[in-house]
């Protein structure tokens, strides 16, 4: 080098764009061996990582006793659930794979019109393989552990009827967008309806992932009116009613949730008129996860409340709307939109807490993880360990993919950014 | 001007609406303890809360209760152990949290991808399932009897060595506060002499060494009244030190572990959130990057995350109500096993959720203190 940079114009970097592109070696300089105590950190770290790597490698490929896992594949996923209606619950995958797949394609059609409008900022380039990496294995995991064609050849079905009903939902008109969605609603209805009605299998017989899921859900669908009625209820004009809201809120948001649980489970069939036959204790459990989860409902929609403009407020009234009419058509859209992110939050925390329902008794994912361990073929042999590892898997697999779709769509919508 | 009719005046209907409202509130809730009660009575459960002062029954583990003491002296000890595990927890979770939040941040790649690795691994998974991990796959399926030099971890104990106070503890704790005096009185000179003349000021140096200095004299003039007292292993199980049964310690581990992989993300969230002025700022100043962090970067990122943190503090005591699918008798599990003797559910798991808001409201009495007194005043 001759020149001296200094006479040449500065290059401007381009808005947005990675400055420049270093060498393996100058880039390995920068990140890794900076200073000595860098080289030192780094000496140390890859250490250790290189032997949690080799330990957690040899354990699942090696000596891990997954036999277990492998028996036990079916109770994992439903437990109790007859084993000659599962064809009820491929029947609800697969109306849930044609349904969703519609909405899915109709919001992507949405989204992209959007984008050729300039309205939102296009996606930035991902991989399909990477958003969807862990859900790939965890399919791939559990068919392995299967083992079986019928399995494979129904999976694969799934995966076909979704892909092809994304493909249809595309060809959605972007002005019928609010069908997409519907047509997932009535999907879930159907799916269980499919599982439920017609002579099926009451959710006192669920199990496994199954229970799990249908807790989660259930828990999350029927909390978000009532959060959203507490919500607008402590931010009301009305002092006793939000004396009222405070007070249930603040109340449940103080307890743990396990003392909810004992309470559904312990006191719920005293609540109800002498007589009155005690709901199951799935039943019990979901009504205790309702009521825990609708007070944190209602505190994240109250964030959306307040991040909707007082103007906004004032220029419903100034059109002359009604309070109830401006709450309903100019308060809580906007409100909802906000706190889109924030639910998938609050469902992902319901989905692990579900978890907790093993301690009341419940034989959801974990509930089984520990029982399976003390069949005849597997007691005393510390196999604990495998299914724990495995009922993480599953339990990892799902809340990390949704909190990655939830930074997605927050970044789509815009949230804070306006 | 007149008065519109009373069904057509705002104010009126106001008040009428709420009064209605409350009405329905009250008679739902009357509803239900009434049912309650009818149902207690009918199964010829008692209906009061004098079952508190009942005898229990029933023993709890690692603690030295008698069967013969009442349900509520059972219910305090509970409450102790729940205490114990929180504030351990929070300190430890606290100290982790901030150690792995800042190394999300660090300038090496490796170490940012292993802070990462670990947050997002612990994150996403149930705690139950992480207490479940470590006290029924780890803990429970170590070796009978571990020692390793002072420290023993095994299945029926994790014990570490213990202090144990002699005579002439008095004297050695004069020695103490004078040597703590004298410090702080070193630590002020030598800030007034740096702020005056601007040489080095060393008062960490000064002051610690000073305070050494001190308590060592003190210890030996004392005639050495501080011992150490090391777990010894016994035919069965162990003495001495300071012992936690596996249930405490498992919990106390998952919780820890677990706590602060969200503490982490609080306290990256709250560095990013510090104006990149102030970090660049301190470069220009010629600040090392350590003085940067401790004197420039942490002290704004702190008043920041003084909410969510305390959120997760929260958090923490709430979790560990969990130690009740272990069996660690804190105080969801002693109500629980209350329960199990015939103790009547609606009163004791009431009385339970009454404790855990207290605990609640403290820890929010707390943060708002310590939020009042932290946040910048006058900022507009």
């Amino acid at each position: 080098m001759s020149t001296s940079p200094l006479q040449e114009p500065i290059p401007v970097p381009e808005e947005g764009q990675p400055i420049t592109q270093l060498g393996p070696r100058e880039w390995a300089r920068q990140n890794l061996f900076r200073t000595w105590f860098d080289t030192a950190l780094t000496v140390v770290f890859s250490l250790i990582l290189a032997w949690a790597l080799y330990r957690a490698g040899r354990f699942v490929f090696f000596t891990g006793r997954w036999e277990i896992i492998d028996r036990n594949l079916t109770n994992l996923l439903v437990f109790r659930f007859p084993r000659d209606e599962l064809w009820r619950v491929w029947t609800g995958l697969f109306v849930l794979a044609g349904t969703f797949g519609v909405a899915a394609g109709s919001a992507a059609r949405t989204r992209d019109q959007a984008v050729a409008e300039g309205r939102v900022a296009p996606p930035e380039e991902r991989l399909v393989l990477r958003r969807f990496g862990p859900v790939l294995l965890l399919v791939a995991v559990l068919l392995y552990f299967a083992g079986t064609l019928s399995a494979f050849l129904l999976t694969a079905g799934v995966a076909v009827v979704a892909v092809a009903a994304r493909f249809a939902g595309y060809r959605v008109p972007p002005n019928r967008a609010g069908w997409g969605f519907a047509v997932g609603i009535l999907g879930l209805v159907a799916a269980f309806t499919v599982i439920l009605g017609f002579g099926g299998v009451g959710w006192d017989r669920w199990g496994g992932l199954m229970l799990t899921i249908f807790l989660a859900v259930g828990g999350i669908t029927i909390s978000f009116p009532i959060g959203v009625l507490l919500a607008l209820g402590r931010r009301s004009t009305f002092p006793a009613v939000r004396v009222v809201c405070v007070g249930y809120i603040e109340l449940i948001r103080g307890v743990p949730l396990i003392t909810v649980l004992f309470m559904g489970a312990f006191m719920l069939g005293f609540f109800l008129p002498p007589g009155t036959e005690t709901p199951s204790l799935e039943t019990r459990a979901l009504v205790a996860l309702v009521v825990f989860t609708s007070a944190y409902v209602a505190e994240i929609v109250r964030g959306g409340l307040q991040s909707v403009p007082r103007g906004q407020i004032e220029a419903a009234y100034a059109v002359g709307l009604s309070p109830l009419r401006t709450t309903a058509l100019i308060v809580l859209p906007q409100a909802l939109r906000a706190v889109i992110p924030a639910m998938v939050g609050q469902f992902i925390t319901l989905f692990k807490d579900t978890s907790l329902v093993a301690i009341i008794g419940l034989t959801e994912l974990l509930g089984v993880s520990s029982i399976v361990t003390s069949q005849p073929d597997f007691l005393g042999q510390g196999l604990i360990f495998e299914t724990l590892v495995f009922a993480a898997f599953v339990y990892w697999v799902g809340s990390y993919s949704m909190s990655r779709e939830s930074q997605r769509l927050e970044r789509r919508l815009g949230v804070g950014q306006r | 001007m007149s008065r519109p009719a009373p069904w057509r005046d705002v104010r009126v209907l106001r008040i009428a609406f709420q009064a209605a409202f409350l009405v329905a509130v009250v008679a739902f809730v009357l509803w239900i303890v009434d049912n309650t009660v009818g149902n207690l009575e009918r199964r010829g459960i008692r209906t009061s809360f004098d079952f508190l002062d009942q005898p229990a029954g029933f023993r709890i583990p690692g603690s030295d209760f008698r069967t013969s003491q009442s349900i509520g002296d059972a219910i305090l000890v509970g409450v102790e152990t729940t205490m114990k595990v929180s504030a351990i927890g929070i300190v430890l979770a606290f100290l982790l949290g901030v150690f792995v939040g800042v190394a999300r941040l660090s300038p090496n790649w490796l170490v940012r991808r292993a802070a990462a690795l670990y947050v997002e691994s612990l994150r996403n998974v149930p705690v139950l399932a992480i207490i479940f991990f470590w006290y029924l796959a780890v803990i429970l399926r170590l070796p009978t009897v571990e020692v390793a030099g002072l420290f023993v971890f095994s299945n029926r104990a994790f014990a570490v060595p213990d202090l144990t106070l002699e005579d002439g503890i008095e004297l050695f704790g004069i020695a103490a506060l004078v040597g703590l005096v004298a410090a702080a009185v070193v630590w002020r000179w030598r800030t007034r002499r740096f702020d005056a003349t601007g040489e080095p000021h060393h008062r960490v140096l000064w002051g610690a060494g000073l305070l050494a200095a001190v308590l060592t004299v003190g210890f030996f003039a004392a005639g050495r009244p501080i011992g150490l007292d090391t777990p010894e292993r016994l035919r069965f199980g162990f003495a001495g030190g300071l012992r936690m049964s596996p249930e405490f310690a498992g919990l106390l581990i998952a919780l820890v572990l677990y706590t602060a992989s969200h503490i982490a993300e609080v306290v990256r969230g709250s560095i990013l959130a510090v104006q990149k002025g102030q970090g660049e700022a301190a470069d220009a100043l010629g600040l090392s990057p350590f003085q940067r962090l401790r004197f420039v970067v942490l002290p704004q990122a702190f008043r920041i995350m003084i909410p969510p943190l305390a959120n997760h503090f929260l958090n923490l005591v709430k979790n560990s109500s969990l130690g009740v699918a272990i069996a660690l008798p804190e105080v969801t599990r002693v109500v629980r096993i209350a329960i199990s003797q015939r103790a009547p559910a609606p009163q004791s798991i009431v009385m339970l959720m009454g404790i855990y808001l207290v605990f609640s409201l403290s820890i929010a009495l707390v943060t708002n203190l310590v939020n009042r007194r932290l946040q910048l005043k006058g900022r507009t």
